[in-house]
């Protein structure tokens, strides 16, 4: 296949996200601005501009109308996604890392980051959908969990939003009532990962995730018993995971050992995402050509295209070759 | 005459006529013509006009139209397919290149099957062939594909015909062991655990492989017709190889020489070894120690 080249930030890139018709792709990087482009022929739309800081996650609203996003300046903002004007901000005393939306678009959940002698938080925020509403909103949280020590690097919602799945540097899993706050599952010490864990990926109906850590592993879960299902071994911290919603395929991305840098290859472009059968979890192949570790991968809807963003500042857009839907092991 | 005379005028005139009529019609072109696509899609054009010496030449072109399979946008989709261009993208020309498509065809690479060659390697077929590829120990067995611990002859599995195709390494099976040889002594099939099923209708190659003549201190310069041409005289030789060095070309020094009938290796075993060839002392032997 030949992939798109996409060189629109000048800074890593931190975080993809399809919108859920999959004809829209919005990267963000550590450059403030996130970015929309077209993910049949990767052309750019338009850039959202606001932010003073690094952007760290983005989400969409179901209508492809409203982006959420999360900034290391403090705030996380909701977008127009046609116009590119900014609807509203919240404002946190930290910064604001991951960002999810719930099913129906009216509540969300940002986290904060430890920062200046507070712990990192889950907020939940309700988002109001008219304009009048959306005056009238104080930004307030509905709903504020901690717990977590470290970073929270993900936070998405479990099914039917009554649970939310936190996931960060100290390697645990944690499910929460969303509606009380109550912590409900740890994941076990001993299955767990041993080292932090950089990406949460849910499947396609919600019945199971992937995360992905920097103990060179990724791991399935199940959403509602937290059991451990499947672990997928790499030789490299994994920085970004993704499952494909048409094929039992896992995708990893990742990073290089920093003791590795002086002996590897001189070959540019070989830092690969790997596919894994998510049932069998042997590796399928790789896809090579970043020239930096890859930190953000997402999967079209559709299973027929996937993007994939590095610390090279590229995102690369694959459209994959009918022999792909062949692959058999 | 006059009749004549009159005839011809006209008959000229008629001519002339249908000629001034041709000229006329020459300055118009007919219509060009669309026959639409039918169902194999195919769409003709049919298009009149003047070539560089002023002739009248008809052009028909003949496409097929397909439609892409993978166009499917939702109605909402192809709305925002035609929305503006907004925050950076605004001032952007069509000639900016931050989209691109690779110059390079990247694939899904598998990781490596078994029984498939790796990208370094070009020879097809012989796992030995990649011996000169680290330059460190290189021994590679033929029937199992394991490089490192054994040669084709020691080789624990040596009961497969063909290098199996799996992933899965097969622990080291207890047939030479049951056999009362230890690992490295060679034990032939009839005489391994799990009785001789094959007596009779006994691989033509496995035969060969017990009369293999391992032959030492070759010239660099040797090469498989050099030994051929040697051994030949004692008997039918079904195959010979000489190790090579991928990385010089020149020969590593032995080679191996396979010969039909047990007889005739025994034989060149016993005229060769010691023998000059080249500038050197050939030194030629069974393949493995065997106990006659």
């Amino acid at each position: 296949m030949r992939p798109i080249l996409m060189k629109g930030h000048e800074r890593p890139l931190t975080f993809l996200k399809y919108n859920r018709d999959g004809d829209l792709l919005f990267s963000c990087a550590k450059d403030h601005n996130p970015t929309v482009w077209f993910a049949d022929n990767g052309e750019r739309l338009g850039t959202y501009r606001g932010h003073n800081g690094a952007v760290w996650s983005c989400d969409i609203s179901r209508d492809s109308s409203t982006l959420i996003t999360g900034s290391a300046d403090q705030t996380a903002k909701l977008w127009d996604v046609k116009t590119g004007t900014p609807l509203f901000t919240f404002n946190f005393d930290s910064p604001a890392r991951s960002v999810d939306f719930a099913v129906g678009d009216q509540i969300a959940v940002i986290t904060t980051d430890p920062f200046m002698g507070l712990t990192s938080a889950i907020h939940i925020k309700h988002i109001a959908r008219d304009p009048d509403d959306r005056m009238a909103e104080t930004g307030e949280s509905v709903l504020i969990l901690k717990g977590p020590q470290g970073r929270i690097n993900r936070a998405v919602w479990g099914p039917l939003n009554r649970t939310i799945i936190s996931a960060g540097e100290d390697t645990v899993i944690r499910i929460w009532d969303s509606e009380t706050g109550k912590l409900l599952k740890e994941s076990d010490k001993e299955d767990g990962h041993k080292k932090p864990i950089t990406s949460l990926s849910k499947s396609a109906d919600g019945s199971h995730f992937l995360t992905g850590s920097l103990d060179k592993s990724a791991k399935l879960w199940d959403t509602r018993s937290l059991k451990l299902i499947k672990t997928y071994v790499t030789e490299r911290p994994v920085n970004a995971v993704t499952m494909s919603p048409l094929l039992d395929h896992v995708v990893l991305g990742g990073g290089q050992d920093a003791s590795a840098v002086t002996t590897t290859d001189h070959r540019a472009g070989k830092f690969e995402a790997k596919f894994y059968d998510k049932i069998l979890t042997e590796e399928i192949g790789g896809v090579k050509g970043h020239f930096g570790p890859i930190n953000a991968l997402a999967f079209n809807p559709d299973g027929r295209s996937f993007a994939s963003g590095g610390e090279d500042g590229y995102v690369r857009l694959h459209h994959f070759d009918p022999d792909y839907f062949n692959i058999k092991l | 005459m006059t009749v004549e005379a009159a005839t011809q005028p006209s008959k000229l005139r008629w001519g002339e006529l249908e000629e001034d009529d041709g000229e006329d019609l020459d300055f118009l072109l007919p219509p060009k013509q669309v026959i639409g696509p039918d169902e194999n899609g195919i769409k003709k054009v049919v298009e009149y006009k003047f070539n560089d010496e002023g002739n009248k030449v008809k052009i028909t072109t003949t496409t097929r139209i397909r439609k892409l399979a993978n166009a499917r946008l939702s109605k909402r989709a192809v709305e925002r397919r035609s929305w503006p261009k907004f925050g950076d993208a605004v001032h952007e020309d069509v000639g900016s290149r931050l989209t691109m498509v690779s110059t390079e065809e990247i694939l899904l690479e598998r990781p490596r099957a078994p029984g498939t060659k790796q990208e370094e390697t070009k020879v097809a077929g012989d796992p030995l062939a990649q011996m000169g590829k680290g330059g460190a120990v290189l021994m590679v067995c033929r029937t199992c594909g394991k490089k490192g611990d054994h040669w084709t002859s020691r080789c624990p599995y040596k009961d497969l015909a063909q290098p199996s195709e799996t992933f899965i390494d097969k622990p080291p099976t207890d047939t030479n062991a049951a056999a009362g040889g230890t690992k490295g002594t060679y034990v032939p099939p009839s005489m391994r655990a799990g009785g001789n099923p094959e007596r009779t209708g006994t691989d033509m190659r496995r035969r060969n492989e017990e009369n293999s003549v391992r032959v030492t201190n070759l010239s660099e310069d040797t090469r498989e017709p050099d030994l051929h041409e040697l051994f030949r005289p004692f008997g039918a030789v079904s195959r010979v190889y000489v190790a090579i060095d991928q990385k010089t070309g020149t020969s590593r020094g032995f080679g191996f020489v396979n010969f039909v009938n047990r007889e005739d290796a025994e034989r060149a075993i016993n005229k060769l070894n010691g023998y000059g060839y080249d500038n050197l002392i050939l030194r030629v032997e069974w393949a493995a120690p065997r106990a006659n």
